[in-house]
């Protein structure tokens, strides 16, 4: 089973069924709570004020809920049409919910929002649906729009989950050249299932991109820096090679990462996860 | 939809240059009371297009008494801060449409929200 981008339009794979099963999933709601506390925490606004901020991927709005108890007002762009549904029941007072596809540009005025999150979503704009849907034009569609709605001096931190060094390295070189600074912030870069990947963007040259959290203290670089001012390279990259995949252990590791994603049942990792099996027993 | 999100909406059709502020024809509205934060409304004023929040306050009647420009004292004053804080954040738009100013294409709100979805030429 691949991953979902690659089966279905977002606004098809969150169909109401879906959107609710996403929803009462309480393992699934704990993670996106605790990535949506980070993404609040790398905005790092000022402690008592309460800020308007853009949710870009809101989804049934558990990220909403996360910036309400941060004292925020927010307001959630989604797709889909059903996840926004599940959000609408949710009890929130602080929020407000737009239908919209972010790669199409965001439709907003500028210098409006002082900050932005968005919490597993992005990942969805590097899969083109339609020929005319090129990843990589409405990923700088977005981040033009992103980079114009944003007032001047506020911050963006963007979780999601990329399916390939190259996809990461995309993402981020768009955003660069839509004027932004700042780069990858990896928590947790040794732990094959805690590993998040928080796009962390400003307007200041010279900013600093936060501290990763890492399970243990040694471990290689985890934040990769970019500078909005030096382009980087437009090479086109190809689509990620398809075909045989060796399953070691992290392929599996990574697979079963991936399905838990998708609120699936996957035994628990152990000492025996991805090792050969004895052909006779 | 609350006016503070029809101030920050704008229609981005490809070939219309500022696409704003949205029309609004009113079928259904709501007022849902909320905790005043004279903070953030005082911080929202710096960003608010004033003209555009007065007159979609007209439309949904919800501001006769806003004041006609934002000036220094008004931050000062609470009473007026709650009545920007009503017609900003307490209203709200469950059904109608919001009206591209150049084009008159029609952007559907239901249940409190707006489809912004652009259909494939107006990419
Ligand atoms: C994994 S869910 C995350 C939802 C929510 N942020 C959370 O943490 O619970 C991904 C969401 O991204 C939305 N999405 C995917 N592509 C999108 C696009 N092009 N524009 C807006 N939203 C999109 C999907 O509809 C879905 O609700």
């Amino acid at each position: 089973m691949s991953r979902p981008e690659l089966q279905t339009p977002p606004e098809l794979f969150y169909n109401d069924k879906m959107s609710k099963k996403y929803n009462s999933n309480s393992r699934m709601v704990g993670i996106q709570a605790e990535i949506s506390d980070r993404c609040i925490e790398l905005l790092n606004i000022p402690p008592g004020q309460s800020y308007f901020i853009l949710d870009v991927g809101c989804g049934s709005g558990l990220s909403g809920e996360a910036l309400e108890e941060a004292g925020h007002v927010w307001l959630g762009v989604d797709i889909s049409r059903d996840m926004l549904d599940v959000a609408n029941e949710r009890e929130t007072d602080f929020g407000d919910l737009c239908q919209h596809d972010m790669g199409t540009g965001l439709p907003f005025r500028p210098a409006t929002f002082d900050g932005c999150i968005s919490v597993s979503a992005l990942q969805w704009l590097c899969y083109a649906q339609t020929s005319e849907q090129v990843a990589k034009t409405r990923l700088l569609r977005f981040f033009s729009s992103l980079y114009a709605t944003l007032k001047r001096g506020s911050r963006a931190a963007l979780q999601f989950y990329p399916d390939s060094t190259e996809q990461a390295v995309l993402i981020s070189s768009c955003a660069a050249r839509a004027g932004f600074t700042g780069g990858l912030v990896i928590d947790y870069p040794n732990s094959t299932k805690a590993k998040k990947y928080y796009l962390c963007l400003s307007f200041e040259h010279g900013y600093k991109t936060p501290a990763a959290k890492r399970a243990e203290p040694e471990g290689g670089a985890a934040a990769a820096k970019f500078d909005g001012g030096s382009r980087e390279r437009r090479g086109h990259r190809g689509k990620p090679k398809k075909g045989k995949v060796a399953k070691t252990r992290n392929w599996v590791l990574a697979k079963k990462d991936q399905q838990r994603r998708q609120g699936r049942d996957v035994r628990d990792d152990n000492k025996f996860t991805g090792r050969k099996r004895k052909d006779k027993f | 939809m609350r006016l503070i999100t029809h101030n920050m909406l704008k229609s981005n059709i490809k070939g219309v240059e500022s696409g704003y502020p949205l029309g609004i024809e009113v079928v259904k509205m709501e007022e849902q009371e909320l905790e005043f934060n004279p903070d953030f409304i005082r911080n929202m004023l710096a960003k608010l297009e004033w003209d555009a929040f007065r007159a979609a306050a007209t439309a949904l009647e919800a501001g006769g008494e806003l004041p006609e420009e934002v000036t220094e004292e008004m931050k000062g004053d609470e009473e007026v801060l709650r009545r920007v804080h009503h017609a900003l954040m307490e209203v709200h738009l469950v059904e109608g449409e919001l009206v591209c100013p150049e084009t008159g294409r029609k952007f559907p709100v239901r249940q409190g929200v707006p489809n912004m979805l652009l259909h494939e030429d107006e990419i």
